[in-house]
């Protein structure tokens, strides 16, 4: 699920309310039916996975460590089998473990916080804006080995971001919100085609098209991957391109 | 190769003083860093109390350290305690300060990281916040350190020891080999831990803790064995000056004369009438004008070997500014044998015990004399002449004296310019011609300037002899004239408190002697 919105709405605030770095005025979190007050914070947060912009690596540790600091806080080991499991599913080499932060370049440095907040296997995973300090390459290759984690696929994860791509691109759900208001939840396909309102339908105006080629789907794929395939005829394409301009209207 | 073998002489002196200036130093640091750190700690903790008490801190730090050492004198008597907490209180500003801003200038993004991965507040300061402040708080360590060293060198002046016995004595003699014997091991001292700690800082993580605490067990455990050895019982505990302590005419003649055996401890002149008050020591070498004797209730022994030289005070003048300014004599010679023992230590009293002002009992005493003089006196931004003293009570009411009869009775301008840390400073200020005129003693003039000794004239214990010498010898030697002198003669006296001298049943030197010898 991605939390959608523009800088301000407090799409940051409820994410932190979720693991409790911030606390609620009013009404209850629950998390499986259980409100999340009633446990300590600290053995809540160390149940959820939590990925943030900066990284937040300890720069005094080298990338081993960092990862097994997440075991040592909360008395689990992070075994070795472990660790190399998730270097794998991150797709870094090995010889990375005992390299300090600052070698690392701002991808690799992400990718190491993604494999931090997996150490634990955590059942809830919370991301802050985590791909929005790369380079356009980086963020989109991150993205796609993102999408393409079978590990994440039964967790629950949730991503805020202010990029609309990024959540049409990520998100199974989009929440969208504005000065601090639900504006819509829904699939990508239902907020771009039935917009609930005047400002959800603003928020996307200048996307729309962009958001339309990867959302709409053509024959089982993304409109956008069937464009670029080089089998397909310009002439099927045209049809495609036909089609989804009348259904945008 | 005089300064060699001046170390060479001194090798277990310097050996010791090192040795107690390192533990001041050391368990001085130890304290203020244990202390310093939780301190910094506690203040990111509660943010409101960081301004308040790093001001407290800062302002500690500014407090001269010789005024810090008075402070606590009252409290904590004269020795290591109060030596080892005006270090402490020294260091603690630089730690303090330095664990504070290292630690809330922690990445904010690595603390949120950290915090919501869920670390307890103790886990993130062992974890996060003290390995990333660690830099700047060792910084923080050095600096303290460094400051430590040269600040121990003062509590010399309180009987604690170290390094600053040799360079306070030194001053005081103007001996250039025993102030680097005592400058030199210090400056070392302050390199060596300076890169002792930078060596620690450069270790990786893991080996650091444990290199600190080994480090700081070696240095303790070498002053403890360094130390455990020397302390020797005596029945009474002394508490002389460096000056007294180093001088021919000062302890070594006169234990050569009585046999004194009693522990010594060195300690500044204006701290030691209190000590002696406080019960720190039991006997001191104090002047017989002394306003303090009075104040304190104290008594001074008979010295009834005449070891004492006479120390009859006169006004020394530069023989190029009297050639100028011939009307200076005749204004001082108004003054001339108008002060015996008795009103000196009067006048004394009056600024010690009273808390009068120099100036107004100068005044008054000038008063007496029918000389009715300007209060202001020895204050002009362009003075004709500078008028010096040296750092007590009595010098001070004199340099005030000179000042207000020149003024009152020539058309000539004076400052004054108080307080030399010793008799060769004042004597260097005086030929070279930074100050004009101040006041000296026959005594000092005769062994300590003129460096000769008691069996150099027939008669020494004869105040005129010991004068003439000392005014013909001046003028030949250094150009300065002694005038007539003032009347008074402020010779050295062992004094003790007087309750604790009658139950002893002691009145003399040789009293004194007898005591403490067992007889």
């Amino acid at each position: 699920m991605v939390l959608l919105g523009p800088s301000g709405c407090g799409k940051t605030t409820l994410l932190r309310l979720i693991n409790r770095l911030e606390e609620l005025n009013s009404g209850t979190i629950s998390i499986d039916g259980e409100d999340i007050n009633q446990q300590p914070k600290e053995q809540l947060r160390r149940s959820i996975g939590y990925v943030i912009q900066d990284t937040g690596l300890l720069p005094h540790l080298n990338i081993k460590q960092n990862i097994e600091l997440v075991g040592k806080i909360s008395e689990r080991e992070i075994s070795r089998e472990k660790v190399n499991e998730l270097l794998e599913l991150i797709g870094l080499p090995n010889d990375i473990l005992s390299k300090r932060v600052s070698q690392l370049s701002g991808g690799q440095q992400q990718r190491i916080g993604l494999a931090r907040a997996l150490a634990t296997d955590p059942e809830i995973i919370l991301m802050d804006e985590p791909f929005s300090a790369l380079d356009n390459i980086t963020r989109s290759q991150l993205q796609d080995d993102f999408l393409n984690l079978k590990h994440l696929d039964n967790k629950t994860i949730l991503l805020v971001t202010h990029d609309v791509q990024e959540a049409f691109k990520l998100g199974d759900k989009i929440v969208l919100l504005e000065a601090g208001q639900i504006q819509q939840y829904g699939t990508p396909l239902e907020l771009l085609n039935k917009p609930q309102n005047e400002q959800v339908e603003l928020f996307l105006k200048n996307d729309k098209f962009i958001l339309g080629l990867q959302t709409s789907s053509h024959n089982g794929a993304s409109l956008f991957d069937y464009l670029n395939n080089g089998e397909v005829s310009t002439k099927d394409k045209q049809a495609a391109m036909d089609n989804f301009f009348k259904e945008l209207g | 190769m005089e300064f060699w073998s001046f170390i060479i002489s001194h090798l277990d002196e310097i050996r010791d003083q090192t040795i107690e200036h390192l533990i001041l130093t050391i368990a001085s640091m130890v304290l203020a860093t244990t202390i310093g750190i939780t301190i910094g700690i506690l203040l990111t903790r509660f943010e409101k109390l960081s301004n308040p008490v790093l001001g407290i801190v800062g302002v500690i730090q500014t407090i001269p350290s010789l005024a810090l050492l008075g402070f606590l004198l009252p409290v904590f008597g004269i020795g290591v305690t109060p030596a080892i907490i005006a270090l402490f209180l020294y260091g603690l500003l630089p730690i303090v300060r330095n664990t504070y801003t290292g630690i809330t200038e922690v990445d904010p993004s690595v603390k949120d990281a950290s915090i919501g991965m869920g670390m307890t507040n103790a886990q993130l300061l062992r974890y996060v916040e003290l390995p990333l402040a660690f830099p700047v708080i060792l910084a923080g360590i050095r600096t303290a350190t460094v400051i430590n060293v040269g600040i121990a060198t003062l509590c010399a002046l309180i009987a604690a020891g170290g390094l600053g016995e040799f360079i306070f004595r030194g001053i005081s003699l103007n001996n250039q080999h025993m102030i680097l014997a005592g400058a030199i091991p210090a400056s070392i001292l302050a390199v060596l831990l300076d890169a002792t700690i930078g060596f620690i800082q450069k270790k990786p993580a893991s080996k650091r803790t444990w290199l600190t605490i080994g480090v700081t067990m070696i240095l303790i455990l070498i002053g403890f064995f360094a130390t455990g050895s020397s302390s020797e019982s005596s029945k009474l505990v002394a508490g002389f000056n460096s000056e007294f302590i180093e001088r021919e005419d000062g302890f070594i003649g006169l234990n050569d004369r009585y046999n004194l055996p009693m522990e010594i401890k060195e300690m500044e002149i204006s701290l030691m009438y209190r000590a002696l008050y406080n019960g720190d020591v039991d006997v001191i070498d104090g002047f017989s004008t002394d306003g303090r004797i009075k104040e304190f209730n104290l008594k001074s022994l008979i010295d009834d070997k005449n070891y004492f030289p006479p120390y009859y005070a006169a006004p020394v003048v530069n023989g190029e500014t009297l050639e100028k300014y011939p009307e200076i004599e005749t204004a001082l010679n108004l003054i001339s044998n108008q002060l015996n023992d008795e009103k000196m230590a009067e006048l004394n009293y009056l600024v010690d015990g009273k808390k009068q002002e120099l100036s107004e009992v100068a005044n008054a005493f000038l008063k007496e004399l029918n000389i009715y003089a300007s209060i202001d006196a020895g204050k002009s931004d362009k003075p004709d002449i500078i008028i010096g003293s040296k750092a007590f009570t009595e010098n001070f009411l004199l340099a005030h004296i000179f000042a207000q009869v020149i003024e009152n009775k020539t058309s000539l301008k004076t400052k004054l310019q108080l307080g030399f840390g010793g008799t060769k400073l004042i004597f260097d200020a005086i030929r070279f011609g930074e100050i004009d005129i101040y006041p000296e003693y026959t005594g000092t003039g005769y062994l300590v300037l003129l460096q000769k000794s008691s069996s150099d004239v027939t008669d020494f214990t004869n105040p005129d002899v010991i004068y003439k010498d000392v005014k013909f010898e001046f003028i030949e030697q250094h150009n300065l004239h002694w005038l007539e002198p003032l009347g008074f003669n402020n010779t050295f006296a062992l004094m003790m408190r007087t309750e604790h001298a009658d139950s002893l049943k002691i009145t003399t030197v040789s009293g004194l002697s007898e005591y403490l010898n067992g007889k």
